[in-house]
């Protein structure tokens, strides 16, 4: 047998070929499905929402950025100012400022997680973390429920830009976040044969694949198989432009600022506008237990300030900002006392995040904490909380419920509730 | 001090190979196989007393559970599991040949005793192993960074010698807590182990020493506990703070390149410490309460052991004191056992590992607490413990699940009960050093250029979380950037190449027909031979490929390297 393949006439090239083309249909690849899909894509294009998380890694003092107590024992030497919304801000933002009329301030936060991996973990899935159930992230379930809204997607669903973000959990691999730097080179991109042999290695590869899994030795195995799948699309796609942030005009690279998280800024629009249901830019270096005020004066906070009100006004004029909900949070606060080194600790207990677009009222706080800026005052709300009005936002039904294999029923942002007053 | 390696040399043919011996040979030792199993059921097998007791009480918990293990693995996949878990990469040709050749009963433990005392395995071994107490004690980041002051060399040098000596457990983890010395190889005073609390010393108070050495070697996680008392810790306030009061008479200095502002390393020293009130003889540290109120604390053990209050180095060296105590709590045992455990079982005792903690529910606990005893007993010698573990039944058994036995499934929240082998990804270091053996790339150079070479390979999967404590994880996870690495990476084309002197040129160029090279492709890949339907895709590549074998060969072993069969521990 092995021979009659040996010789150039044992089989045609083109039946070869159709042979790859029936086996590739196994793959479940979108190829085949594309043309009618596409002719609903640009009515689905129009209701598509996404979500961008700016995660602030490290625990940033809020009462230093959005909910400042000037005068006081804790306040520390940051003056507030107006904006144009009905609400005040630091001094250090006054882009921001300008863009305050987007976004609410929920500065009722109160959770329990002071630790930076609890309170990742927590503020990422809604849950604490259970050594028996690996829950998914925010991005994952994001992209889990408005995947179907973008039938014509061939890039991940889910980025994460200049970070780690969270794992997809029980939701497997195939929902982990892509991870990329701020700049978007994606690594090992360039494949060096064509798409011929390519496609012939695919084969190969696939029926290799398939006899293992089908031996039923773990879901893994399964997930191997899809996020291989996703890889091939993903080295074929046109779409992959989008990563290509340096194609921006320099001017506009200059708006959101010429450093990471400004870029990774700009990427996360240049995703959202090429389809992607959820991105994640990463902002690090919150975790000021010294010298606080000279850090954010001086580092974080132009930084932040720049690159997001150039991504609010951004998503505004291109009219995308409707569907686009925005988050800015980390896994906690810090401590309302200054300590002995001119920097602030860890604290959970009381702290704001800032959610805009997607329908969110903006221009306004929500809830408040006390003078001190120890406790909330009025309704606590939590990282369920937060994640459920998201969800609201992006119109995904709070009903929804995953069911893990075990068969223990699992609602989505677990089960928070709606934070009264974001949506009008 | 350490022997090199006949590894370093010897190549993945031994020496002139002659291709069809080589596969008559492996179809040689299938059949020898059937023939063993019929010889072997008449002898008896050497178990080590704590192996029977791992599978009397593992039989046990299945039989409360209600289900049935799935069958016993064939002995080559057992052959590379071991090879993967103890030395870090598959087996080469060679080695599964040996294997399949020893006709004993005890071949199982004939291996593991190559693999363990054989001079030729001794720096693998070692290398394995220091990378795997690498990661776990700076992070697979540590002293990668432009800035960083920790020596991952010397890190990796003192754990190196510390695991080709077989250095009793006990000690290294003393050594390691009590060290003092230079950080940098060559440097006066080096001492490598230093590198462990450089970077977690100066900073907060220690803050970072005090969760790393509590989680890593005791199981406790009490870095919650630092600000508050933990709702779901037993752990107190109080208790952070009284182990934190072990790490202040330590102090990291800078020692810079003579005449120069640049930090050439670091040297660990303990200095008299004053306390926080200025009383040396009664030295004292405070913590703030979250209402503001502030409490004093001395150094206290977990157990409740006070020391000496002093802070001068000449009448209380607290990391000593805090070493010795450490060598008496069985925390100590628990936890290696428990690590030891997960790194062979998939699972430990425990999820995680290191969170030994009364709120935390533990597995087969009677079972734990006996081989935590057994490994202290047996003078904390972490190759027996080894043995124990992979002569155990459940480490034998197949990782196809059957109907008895798929609710055992700890991926979706289930406690585990260890009744089929758990599918797990190679580690990024185990797919690198199993390319290298399988390939022969990457192996030039000494065996330091060769491991700076890996790390630098292993960079790219590294993605930190932004906060002071270094916290990072890594995107090899079987995610879609690792899919890219594994297409088109640099790794792989060197792998794949057919460049002349590579592997698969002198088997592309060398004897056989295309259908016997193909069979050598997945011997030495996968440890079995094609099935029907592999050699039938190969046959048409070729054919696509007009006949020309190299380029042929080259697309499967591709896919082979790429296939989950490759990439899994299974």
């Amino acid at each position: 047998m092995w021979n009659r393949f040996t010789t150039p006439n044992g089989m045609s090239r083109r039946h070869f070929m159709s042979h790859m083309a029936g086996a590739s249909a196994m793959w479940g690849t979108s190829l085949s499905l594309g043309h009618s899909l596409r002719v609903h894509a640009d009515t689905l294009k129009k209701n598509r929402k996404s979500c961008i998380l700016l995660w602030m890694g490290g625990g940033p003092s809020t009462m230093d950025i959005w909910d400042l107590k000037p005068g006081t024992d804790n306040g520390g030497p940051f003056k507030a100012i107006s904006t144009s919304g009905d609400v005040q801000i630091s001094e250090h933002m006054p882009m921001m400022a300008q863009q305050m009329h987007h976004m609410a301030i929920v500065r009722s936060m109160s959770t329990r997680e002071a630790d930076h991996n609890r309170g990742r973990y927590y503020m990422h899935t809604g849950y604490v973390p259970d050594a028996n159930v690996d829950y998914p992230s925010y991005g994952a379930v994001v992209a889990h429920e408005l995947i179907s809204q973008r039938p014509d997607l061939e890039i991940p669903p889910f980025v994460a830009v200049g970070g780690a973000s969270e794992g997809p959990g029980f939701l497997g691999m195939s929902w982990a976040p892509f991870n990329v730097t701020s700049n978007g080179r994606v690594r090992n991109l360039e494949m060096s044969v064509d798409s011929d042999r390519l496609n012939q290695r695919r084969i190969a590869l696939e029926t290799i694949e398939n006899s293992f899994i089908s031996q039923n030795r773990g879901g893994v195995l399964e997930d191997h198989r899809k996020v291989l799948g996703k890889t091939f699309d993903l080295l074929t796609s046109k779409q992959m432009e989008a990563f290509q942030v340096d194609k921006e005009p320099t001017d506009v690279k200059e708006r959101y600022g010429t450093n990471g998280f400004g870029q990774g800024c700009l990427l996360a629009r240049r995703l959202v506008e090429a389809g992607v249901a959820f991105v994640e830019v990463d902002l690090g270096g919150w975790d000021n237990h010294q010298n606080i005020f000279r850090t954010l004066e001086n580092d974080r906070l132009p930084v932040l300030d720049k690159a997001m009100a150039a991504l609010t006004a951004d998503l505004q004029e291109r009219g995308l900002l409707e569907d686009t909900c925005i988050v800015w949070m980390g896994e906690f606060s810090r401590t309302p006392r200054i300590n002995g080194d001119a920097g602030r600790d860890h604290w959970a207990r009381a702290w704001s995040v800032v959610v805009g677009g997607g329908g969110i009222k903006g221009g306004q706080a929500i809830g408040a904490t006390n003078d001190d800026g120890t406790e909330v005052v009025g309704e606590p709300y939590t990282s369920e909380d937060v994640m459920a009005s998201v969800c609201h936002a992006l119109g995904i039904s709070l009903e929804t419920t995953f069911t893990s294999r075990n068969g223990r029923p699992m609602k989505i942002a677990n089960s928070g509730k709606l934070i009264k007053g974001l949506f009008a | 001090m350490m022997q090199t390696s006949k590894t370093q040399t010897t190549y993945f043919f031994a020496g002139a190979w002659t291709f069809l011996a080589l596969v008559l040979g492996v179809l040689g030792f299938h059949q020898a196989n059937a023939q063993e199993e019929s010889a072997k059921a008449s002898r008896r097998v050497t178990l080590p007393p704590q192996t029977e007791k791992i599978d009397k009480a593992i039989e046990a918990s299945w039989q409360d559970a209600g289900i049935r293990p799935s069958a016993v693995e064939e002995d080559l996949k057992w052959c590379r599991r071991v090879f993967l878990d103890v030395i870090g990469r598959i087996p080469s040709f060679d080695e599964m040949s040996v294997f399949m050749k020893d006709k004993s009963p005890d071949r199982k433990l004939n291996l593991l005793r190559r693999l363990l005392d054989e001079d030729q395995y001794t720096e693998e071994y070692a290398n394995h192993w220091s990378t795997i107490w690498a990661n776990i004690l700076i992070g697979r980041n540590g002293g990668m960074e432009e800035r960083s002051l920790t020596n991952r060399q010397g890190m990796q040098k003192y754990l190196r010698d510390s695991f080709a000596n077989n250095k009793p457990y006990n000690t290294m983890v003393h050594e390691l807590v009590t060290a003092t010395g230079s950080t940098k190889p060559g440097a006066e005073n080096f001492n490598g182990a230093t590198n462990f609390l450089a970077m977690k010393v100066n900073e907060e108070n220690a803050v970072q020493a005090t969760a790393a050495v509590s989680k890593i070697f005791l199981g406790l996680q009490v870095q919650c506990t630092q600000c508050h008392n933990h709702p779901f810790n037993q752990w107190k306030q109080q208790k952070f703070w009284e182990f934190n009061a072990f790490f202040r008479q330590t102090r990291a200095l800078r020692r810079f390149v003579r005449g120069t502002d640049d930090i050439d390393h670091i040297e660990l020293i303990n200095e008299d410490f004053a306390g926080e009130g200025s009383h040396p003889e009664k030295a004292e540290i405070y913590y703030t309460l979250r209402n503001g109120i502030a409490k004093v604390a001395y150094p206290v053990f977990v157990d409740g052991t006070a020391i000496g209050k002093s802070g001068y180095v000449s009448e209380v060296n607290r990391r000593s004191e805090l070493g010795n105590l450490m060598m008496e709590s069985d925390f100590l045992d628990k936890t290696i056992v428990n690590r030891m455990w997960a790194h062979f079982l998939g699972y430990g005792f425990t999820k995680p590992i290191d969170d030994l903690g009364p709120h935390n529910p533990v597995v087969n606990i009677d079972l734990f607490e006996s081989l935590a005893k057994d490994f202290r007993e047996n003078s904390y010698d972490l190759k027996q413990l080894i043995v124990w573990i992979t002569l155990s039944k459940p480490y034998q058994l197949s990782s196809k699940m059957t109907k008895d036995n798929e609710s055992d499934d700890p991926s979706m929240g289930e406690l585990p009960k260890f009744s089929h082998f758990y599918t797990r990804q190679m580690t990024a270091e185990q797919l690198y050093a199993s390319l290298a053996i399988a390939t022969q790339a990457n192996r030039k150079g000494n065996l330091e250029e060769q491991q700076r070479r890996r790390e630098e390979w292993m960079r790219q999967f590294v993605v930190a979380f932004g906060t002071d404590e270094g916290d990072e994880t890594t995107t090899f996870n079987g995610s879609i950037p690792q899919g890219l690495m594994m297409f088109n990476g640099d790794l792989i084309r060197a792998a794949i190449s057919l460049e002349p002197g590579t592997w698969l040129n002198q088997l592309s160029t060398g004897k056989g027909t295309p259908q016997e090279k193909v069979q050598f492709l997945f011997i030495a890949g996968l440890g079995r031979k094609p099935r029907p339907e592999e050699l039938t895709v190969a046959a048409q590549i070729l054919a696509a490929r007009k006949g020309e074998v190299g380029g042929m060969l080259q697309d499967m072993w591709w896919a082979i390297l790429n296939s989950n069969e490759f990439i899994f521990n299974h």
